[in-house]
């Protein structure tokens, strides 16, 4: 299992938290390669069938992040966030999911740490994890 | 009058009573149509049916064992709009609980709508109706209410109430303006007639039944029932949870899905106009399958099978109501309405929301607060 590298899908909202990432970026700090960013508008409009697509198609992790309470650009997006994000973690723990691959952080513009930092502990996590159910079995 | 009255029942017929109360309904000023289940004169089913001529209430069967659709779906087309008319609609409590949810999702009104509810005998599945029922539709609809009522069940002839009836602990019809009560009485003689809300009152007291309180044993048997029904859906709870509790068991309990998506369309609740499971977005390019069948060396075609099954679940279980009408709908015989259920039982507990039980609380996904479910959040 130790050379299993966690496949994270990270929706990321322009505002905040992918130029923290950027930020990240152009401060040389080291973050682990297993992200694949998908830069949204708003973490209001990750679709919960966004995060269910990337499941099934077999990522070990998804994480969601947004801008902090009270600093959405389109005002209350985060928060609507949050409520998918919620059904999400009622309805797929029931299928076996473990509610720890999805995730909800808030991260600001100016959090290119924190954003290293978060991106470092969910890969340590999804190691203890394994391999998701849905890439090592076949889904119809 | 007061806010429960008495139906006589003459020669034991309830069915008369009841279409006598439509009829006395109907002449009301104030209602245009009454919307109701009636034999349909040409075949014998049973059929939600829109009438403005009273004799042909002299057809009405809301107590017949047939639940061909989910009357919510119809009643919201109905009120959609205003029709310069107000209908009174004869509804099972299921179905009651769907307009509700309808309602708050904008896809109906109430405005001038008067809800008749009756206490639910429950139905068999569409096909086992039409196999049962026989020429003597009288003689069908009283025997099954006999058995019913007489504490004897649903089942007849060796045909039984449709899974979702027999788990359903809501058979009394709680967001009704009137409701008839059946439950408990003896309903040779008389029936129950319950006010429920001011628009009920207003109707009730032009029908001039004379009041009188419900009888001591009714509350007993609905209690019976309720506590019967519930203890079946608890077990049906955890067989459904054993048999999907991972992501190999759900594909096992779908593998004979072939996304025909009826479940979706005979869904009361299921609410966008367009589903995105037909739509274009779904035409995928046909080297993208072949890149799918290369990563695992397979793939099931029609693809999206559990996509569309958990992405229904996103929708609608906050909204589910247990009426049934997917498993109904489903060709291949899959327990869709106990996995839907089960599912949507457990998300509501998790947003303290039930379907269907008042106006006032919304939807959980069109509101939101500032501070709620930390839990959610964070590594
Ligand atoms: S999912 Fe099935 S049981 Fe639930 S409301 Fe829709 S049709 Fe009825
Ligand atoms: S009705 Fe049955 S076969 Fe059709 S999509 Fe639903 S579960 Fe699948």
């Amino acid at each position: 299992m130790n050379d299993f590298e966690p496949a994270i899908v990270a929706f990321f909202c322009n505002w905040c938290t992918y130029t923290a990432a950027d930020l990240a970026g152009t401060s040389r700090l080291a973050y682990p390669p297993n992200v694949k960013i998908i830069r949204v508008m708003c973490s209001g409009m990750v679709d919960p069938k966004y995060v269910i697509k990337a499941f099934l198609g077999g990522a070990d992790g998804v994480l969601v992040s947004g801008c902090n309470p009270g600093d959405c650009h389109y005002i209350n997006g985060n928060y609507k966030a949050r409520r998918r994000i919620k059904l999400l973690k009622e309805i797929l723990p029931q299928f076996g999911f473990e509610p720890r691959r999805l995730r909800l952080t808030w991260i600001a513009a100016s959090d290119g740490v924190l954003l290293a930092e978060t991106v470092q502990e969910l890969v340590v996590q999804l190691k203890e994890l394994g391999p998701s159910e849905a890439k090592l079995k076949m889904v119809i | 009058m007061a806010k429960t009255a008495q139906i006589d029942v003459k020669d034991n017929d309830l069915l008369g009573a009841l279409r006598d109360l439509f009829r006395a309904v109907l002449a009301q000023d104030a209602i245009q149509a009454i919307l109701v289940p009636r034999r349909l004169p040409m075949k014998n089913g049973v059929m939600p049916t829109l009438i403005t001529d009273p004799e042909q209430l002299d057809g009405a069967d809301p107590l017949a064992p047939a639940f061909p659709i989910n009357g919510a779906k119809v009643v919201s087309r109905l009120t959609r709009k205003a029709s310069g008319g107000k209908v009174a609609a004869v509804m099972r409590p299921c179905e009651i609980r769907a307009f509700i949810e309808l309602v708050k999702l904008n896809q109906g009104r109430t405005e001038d709508l008067v809800i008749i509810g009756v206490d639910c005998l429950g139905a068999y599945r569409n096909t086992d109706y039409t196999r049962w029922v026989g020429d003597d539709m009288d003689e069908a609809t009283r025997k099954f209410v006999t058995g019913v009522l007489g504490g004897g069940g649903g089942a007849a002839d060796g045909v039984d109430l449709a899974p979702a009836c027999q788990v359903c602990e809501q058979p009394v019809p709680r967001g009704a303006d009137i409701a008839v009560g059946l439950f408990g009485m003896d309903t040779d003689k008389r029936v129950l007639l319950e006010a429920l809300t001011p628009a009920g009152e207003a109707l009730s007291e032009g029908l001039r039944y004379k009041k009188a309180d419900p009888p001591l044993p009714r509350r007993k048997e609905i209690d019976r029932l309720v506590a019967e029904r519930t203890a079946a859906r608890d077990t049906m709870f955890a067989e459904t949870h054993e048999a999907t509790d991972s992501l190999e068991k759900l594909t096992g309990y779908l593998a004979n899905c072939v996304n025909c998506y009826n479940c979706r369309v005979a869904c009361p609740v299921c609410y966008c106009r367009e589903c995105v499971f037909v739509t274009d977005v779904f035409d995928h390019e046909p080297v993208q399958y072949l890149r799918w069948a290369d990563q695992k060396g397979l793939i099931k075609m029609p693809t999206d099978t559990v996509f569309y099954h958990i992405t229904r679940l996103a929708h609608m279980s906050t909204a589910c109501v247990g009426c049934g009408q997917c498993s109904n709908a489903c060709p291949n015989d899959i327990p869709v309405m106990e996995l839907f259920r089960s599912i949507a039982h457990r998300t509501q507990l998790g947003f303290e929301y039930e379907a269907g039980r008042s106006l006032e609380e919304k939807p959980p996904l069109s509101e939101f607060r500032e501070e709620e479910y930390p839990e959610v959040v964070g590594i």
